[in-house]
């Protein structure tokens, strides 16, 4: 394996892992304040169907990427209706917010495009185009540097870099600001922060809400930066992938970088090698395929370090009589 | 009152269910959906034409799951559907079960064989329509250096990927062919994300001409392949419109006349194995305006002539589900 190939493999990974880690970071967020949330996945495609719907009836990829927001948003809404205001089950609420995405992608889109659920081709600057960076064209001569930042850094689509940005940015509002303290304090202890006098229920929505968003910025990547149009349940299970990732980085956003990037690794190795030849035996494409899944069962059983989600989570606040 | 009108309703709907349900052909789509641009479109198509031409109705189905097979083939057979068609490979268990409950029945299923005396099998000979675009691939390739990507990993998209590899071979027999399979669940048939990471794969080791048999990720293939300004071949269906210019050729399987036929016999279908190969028109190579400056003359030449040959029986190739094996790499 030369170097080239090395870095084709990394490319490739980015491009794998962003979507992951965009919704392993609303997860973050979510679940740091103590609502569980099944429904990134959900979220994820209803945000990719309208990025992709508005993308091409407006002709403009960052309407579409509002639109898919605001997809995203709504069904964060409901989520926080049904388990914030009416305390009911956070996962059961987040089952249903999957199967309603997988249903109503497709329902609208045969409404409004008659295209079988799926949207017609982006093209031009409905979809979002992959940004070469400063200097990255004067740099490709450069031995080992060059490629790297040629081939590697630059030369993605703007939410990747936007994805990236997100892990020190949700690192300083979790653990630099007042609010990411309350915000993780109503995840652990959301009676003291009752006692504090400050709202649970607010938090609780600023929480999902954050979520809202991520979820609908990683559904725009995937409907018009990776792929020009929805396709019927395109997310093909990344948001499941995303909440495993969250699980084994143990909710923190540094650690949820480097779950993301191992994960997207391991699908891009998995992608480009079918059957991993080690001489002695053979690793079938299978076996990287559930690696992701394997690694998080072990860590939640306690192998390897341990996984101790929020004191509070998946039960709602209920304020004393 | 109230309960004699819930009556009179029930029964009039009972009625009405009866009469439209007479003899009605039955079309069951499978989890790829009936649009996925490719294998169940084109049995939508067939049933499509069928009833344009009739003027007669079908009923159909898009199952979600894969618990809804047999229901959904007992719910047609009970309501008196005939013939029911099936499009894939994945009812072939259900089938055999079902069939004998339902001797009146007549049923067709595409791309499997099932031995019951009131089932048509109908197969395609995919190696040889595979084959041609293949050829095809290898006369347009430059780098010498062609791919194939596969849906789920089954021994029916082997057949697809050892009859492809034949036809490169029979061109340039130096040529290299890359072949990835997508998944081993049937979610394979619905990412094209993967897909396209997998035509980025296959380009960065020097593919120029990919192959798609994909179901809807081939869609993510034909778009990667068109950004990154390489040829693309696609399946079942025509999918030379996709990417006007950048599809180089379409592998067509003629779902569309199998439906078609079995839904013009209706009631009186032959029934055992159907066999739909070059000879009969059941596969072949898709040239229309779309891709009419990609194909050169040599190609059409050269490719003519092969098809000539596997329908006359001179020239065979090799069906990867006779031996489970495929002779060249």
């Amino acid at each position: 394996m030369d170097y080239l190939t090395i870095l084709q493999v990394l490319d490739s990974t980015v491009r794998l892992a962003t979507p992951l880690l965009l919704a392993c970071l609303a997860g973050l967020f979510s679940e740091r304040a103590g609502i569980f949330d099944i429904g990134l996945e959900g979220k994820m495609l209803a945000a990719a169907f309208f990025s992709a719907a508005v993308a091409y009836l407006t002709g403009s990829v960052w309407n579409g990427l509002l639109a898919g927001i605001a997809a995203s948003l709504a069904l964060s809404a409901v989520h926080g209706l049904a388990s914030i205001t009416f305390r009911g089950n956070q996962l059961i609420s987040g089952v249903a917010i999957n199967f309603l995405a997988a249903g109503m992608t497709v329902l609208i889109a045969q409404d409004w495009f008659s295209q079988g659920g799926r949207t017609p081709s982006l093209m031009g600057g409905a979809r979002f185009e992959p940004i070469t960076l400063p200097g990255a064209e004067a740099m490709a001569g450069v031995p080992l540097i060059g490629p790297l930042y040629h081939d590697l850094i630059s030369g993605h689509s703007i939410l990747v870099y936007v994805a990236f940005l997100m892990v020190p940015l949700t690192w300083f509002v979790l653990f630099q600001t007042r609010f990411g303290l309350r915000l993780r304090a109503v995840g652990e202890n959301p009676a003291a922060v009752d006692t504090a006098g400050v709202s649970v229920i607010g938090m609780r929505f600023a929480a999902v809400a954050i979520c809202g968003v991520l979820c609908g910025i990683a559904g725009a990547y995937l409907a018009t930066g990776l792929q020009a149009g929805f396709v019927k349940d395109m997310t093909a299970g990344r948001g499941y992938i995303a909440l495993a990732a969250l699980i084994f980085a143990k909710w923190r956003p540094w650690y949820a970088l480097s779950a993301c990037l191992l994960f997207g690794l391991l699908q891009a190795v998995a992608l480009r090698y079918q059957n991993i030849d080690l001489g002695a035996f053979v690793i079938p494409v299978q076996v990287m395929d559930a690696l992701p899944y394997i690694l998080t069962v072990v860590i939640l059983a306690g192998f390897v370090g341990k996984a101790i989600p929020p004191r509070a989570g998946g039960a709602p606040y209920v304020k004393e009589r | 009152m109230t309960m004699m009108t819930k009556l009179l309703g029930a029964a009039a709907g009972l009625a009405l269910s009866a009469g439209a349900a007479l003899a009605e052909p039955a079309l069951i789509f499978d989890l790829g959906g009936k649009f996925d641009k490719s294998f169940n479109e084109a049995a939508f198509t067939g049933a499509q034409r069928w009833a344009e031409e009739t003027g007669g109705s079908f009923r159909e189905i898009e199952l979600q799951s894969e618990a809804q097979r047999e229901q959904a083939l007992r719910r047609f057979a009970e309501n008196g559907n005939n013939p029911i068609v099936m499009a894939g490979f994945a009812f072939g268990n259900v089938l055999s079960e079902v069939a004998p409950d339902y001797p009146d029945t007549k049923f067709a299923i595409i791309d499997m064989v099932v031995d019951a005396p009131n089932v048509r099998s109908v197969v395609f000979n995919e190696h040889e329509g595979s084959y041609l675009v293949g050829m095809m691939a290898a006369m347009a390739s430059e780098s010498g250096t062609v791919g194939f990507i596969g849906g789920m990993d089954i021994p029916l998209i082997r057949k697809f990927a050892c009859g492809y590899v034949q036809g490169v071979k029979a061109v340039n027999p130096d040529a290299t062919v890359i072949q990835n399979m997508t998944g081993t669940t049937p979610a394979a048939w619905n990412d094209p994300v993967k897909g396209s990471e997998l035509t980025q794969a296959q380009i960065s080791q020097g593919a120029d001409v990919v192959y798609a048999a994909a179901g809807g990720t081939g869609v993510g293939v034909l778009q990667t392949a068109a950004d990154e300004g390489i040829l693309s071949i696609g399946v079942d269906s025509n999918q030379n419109y996709l990417h006007p210019g950048q599809v180089l050729t379409s592998m067509m399987k003629r779902v569309d006349n199998a439906v078609y036929d079995a839904m013009e016999a209706g009631t009186d279908l032959e029934t055992g194995i159907n066999v739909m190969g070059i000879a009969n028109g059941g596969v072949g190579y898709a040239l229309d305006e779309y891709n009419e400056d990609l194909v050169t003359a040599d190609m059409r030449a050269a490719v003519d002539a092969a098809a000539e040959q596997i329908a006359a029986g001179d020239l065979t190739v090799h069906d990867y589900m006779s031996d489970n094996t495929c002779p060249v790499e």
